[in-house]
């Protein structure tokens, strides 16, 4: 490819990225004020992933079971009928000061029923199972939702919420508006020559290190933001904990983590240290990019942005082309 | 032989100890403790997240058992009161007795102050065998696959740091702490593995597993708990005269007429019995089978026809109360049990220590 068609290329991905910046805001705008006119069709009855069918009639006083459900019911403009949320639930921040329930998995059947909630919803990893029989023998309404564990998330937990909810014209809306942002970063991505190798890395505190192989959400963003996964190349498959040696091996030129994870190793210069990832191209040019947990692992209407973001952070010759289109994950996530 | 030696004179200075302080007569304490424990009960079953009157707890629970009052209640409350808060409350008093039973039987046994269930392995064993079913997907018995393969985790660790402490018909007390220090390493290590190879929604489920608390307790967790602890504790009953004399040290008595050998496994056999059942249905609840017989020590003195039954309802009444405040202290969040009981076990355990050395002049 010569010179002026990479060029034009560029121009053309640009005009893009600058399209999709005002509509982010659109977007974010939507998500947060909730705007939708939220006018349930009830009672509904769903089939859930647990196979139960599950009739709701009332959504008035809904608990979602993790931050990600709990963003969606945001959402589909029915924000206010949230009365209790996980800890993983941070985003519209009026989230945060609602009751808490504890976390996703390791939930209490009492402390769900004193929220009186009229309808619980959670993805298939919220649990235990017995607290969650409890739940449904109590008398109110459980639906499970499955999460893939693939760029198709955000739609189809959008959509199975929404059904369930009883607004699925909503949910029709928000769907199609996240997956047109998903596309556009996705377009965007596919442009690009230059597709460099990069990894995922999940810290915990005690300095485990978790890699995203093949099948998991974080790799299918990284793969969606026009990278290649070296987890996948060396046949990871999951999340499975590494040794400083394969990382060296794997030899990223970009290193992607989660911002809680960071902090429990002190922040991007303790982890640029750590033996293994010091070694790895990504930490020696310090291109380690953090974002917060719950877009890098989310997948919520917010992924789209998520996507751009990463898309600008790994492909700088993008916002060289059109700074005032390149996001960032300190700027965009409030 | 000062190996063998050491332990009984820390259980002649014990009773010496506490021969100081005022003791609790048996004809108190056991109608006490067990007064204690219906009105714990009665305060956990009517207490919790979801506010349920009195009047509708009883209503609720007669209305169960056939007899109907004349008391308005949400099918809600009824859910809370009979599926949720009462098979919790049983199986808090299943597995407070069944662990404090099997710690002080091994106490006495072992004439060690530290002797615990989880010391000689049993719980790690458990935790290891529940692991191997949850992990590799293992469902030969249906729910009871889990339960089970704790169980039997449990009862061949335990018998194998046992026979390895066995020298010229002897236990050597040592020999079976380092034992039990090893197969706990080696069992730690097999969960580790297990959890290493599980695939995801295996290692969810050992995940679930091993934070549980009795958050997760159904009528069906109970149900299979229950046997082996009720079996247990009705074996109990028969311990205290043939511990009081082995305290004396083995050859003594078999001298007395006691035969130690079938002695020492049935104590094995039936505390390796409860605990594996508890483990497999609640997880590792700390401390409970450690402190709780130091605790009824304290105020009964060693006498084990006191300290058994003492213990089975002193344990009972320890995890009723901790999982009454786990669960209500910041509702509607859990406090994890196990971190309850260790918190309130470490600095217990430490106040004994320096009580003791202060007295006696310690362990030596």
């Amino acid at each position: 490819m010569n010179r002026i068609t990479r060029r034009s290329v560029l121009i053309g991905s640009a005009a893009v990225a600058l399209g999709l910046g005002s509509q982010r805001s659109v977007l974010a705008a939507t998500l947060h004020d909730g705007p939708q006119q939220a006018d349930p069709q009830l009672p509904v009855t769903v089939t859930d992933y647990d196979g139960n069918d599950v009739t709701i009639d009332d959504v008035s006083r809904i608990v979602p079971l993790s931050g990600d459900i709990a963003e969606i019911i945001w959402g589909l403009g029915l924000g206010d009928n949230i009365v209790g949320v996980d800890f993983s639930a941070v985003y519209p921040e009026e989230l945060l000061d609602l009751p808490k329930i504890g976390v996703e998995r390791n939930l209490n059947a009492e402390g769900i029923l004193s929220l009186t909630p009229t309808v619980v919803i959670g993805k298939d990893a919220a649990g235990p199972p017995p607290v969650l029989e409890q739940v449904r023998g109590a008398g109110v309404p459980v639906v499970i939702i499955g999460e893939p564990q693939t760029i198709d998330a955000p739609v189809v937990k959008i959509l199975a919420t929404a059904e369930a909810l009883g607004v699925p014209d909503n949910g029709e809306h928000l769907a199609a508006e996240t997956q047109k942002s998903i596309d556009s970063a996705i377009a965007l991505a596919s442009q690009v020559e230059d597709r460099p190798r990069a990894i995922v890395l999940y810290l915990q505190q005690g300095g485990i290190q978790l890699v995203a192989g093949g099948g998991t959400v974080a790799s299918a963003m990284l793969e969606a933001a026009g990278a290649i996964d070296t987890a996948v190349e060396s046949r990871i498959m999951g999340y499975q904990p590494v040794t400083a040696e394969a990382l060296v091996a794997a030899a990223p030129e970009i290193i992607v983590t989660q911002t809680l994870g960071v902090e429990s190793v002190g922040g991007v210069e303790a982890l640029q240290q750590i033996p293994g990832i010091a070694e790895t191209p990504a930490a020696q040019s310090g291109r380690i990019y953090v974002y917060p947990d719950e877009l890098l692992l989310g997948m919520t209407p917010r992924t789209g942005d998520q996507l751009m973001a990463m898309i600008a952070d790994f492909h700088p010759e993008l916002a060289e082309a059109t700074p005032e289109a390149s996001p960032s994950s300190e700027t965009y996530s409030g | 032989m000062e190996v063998v030696a050491e332990p009984r004179r820390w259980m002649r200075n014990r009773s010496r100890g506490t021969s100081q302080v005022s003791r609790v007569s048996p004809a108190l304490l056991l109608p006490g403790l067990t007064a204690c424990l219906v009105v714990a009960i009665v305060f956990s079953v009517g207490v919790g997240a979801v506010s349920i009157s009195p009047q509708q707890v009883l209503a609720i629970i007669l209305n169960h058992l056939g007899v109907n009052l004349d008391v308005a209640y949400t099918a809600q409350q009824d859910a809370v009161v009979w599926s949720i808060r009462l098979p919790r409350v049983t199986l808090a008093v299943l597995v407070g007795s069944g662990l404090a039973v099997s710690g002080a039987a091994l106490q006495g046994m072992f004439r060690n102050p530290l002797a615990d269930p989880g010391l000689i392995g049993v719980s790690s064993g458990s935790a290891l065998g529940a692991v191997i079913a949850l992990g590799l997907g293992i469902s030969w018995f249906g729910i009871a696959t889990t339960p089970l393969f704790a169980f039997v985790g449990g009862v061949t660790t335990a018998v194998i740091a046992y026979s390895l402490a066995r020298n010229n018909g002897r236990t050597e007390i040592v020999t079976l702490v380092l034992a039990g220090i090893a197969l706990n390493t080696f069992a730690g290590a097999g969960t580790s593995m297990v959890t290493f190879v599980a695939n995801d929604a295996q290692l969810r489920a050992i995940i679930f597993w091993s934070l549980g608390s009795l958050g997760s307790a159904t009528w069906q967790s109970v149900a299979a708990a229950a046997p082996f602890v009720l079996l247990g504790l009705v074996a109990s009953l028969r311990w205290g005269h043939p511990l009081n004399l082995m305290v004396l040290g083995e050859r003594e008595a078999r001298h007395l007429g006691i035969d130690t050998e079938r002695m020492r496994m049935s104590v094995i056999v039936f505390a390796a019995l409860m605990t594996g059942a508890t483990v497999a249905v609640a997880g590792i609840i700390a401390f409970v089978g450690l402190i709780v017989p130091h605790l009824v020590r304290l105020v009964a003195g060693p006498d084990h026809r006191v300290l058994i039954p003492a213990s089975a309802l002193g344990g009972a009444l320890l995890v009723v109360l901790a999982d009454l405040v786990a669960r209500n202290l910041v509702a509607p969040l859990e406090l994890p049990l196990g971190v309850l009981t260790a918190l309130i076990g470490g600095p217990f355990l430490l106040f004994l220590m320096l009580r003791t050395r202060r007295a006696q002049g310690g362990w030596g």
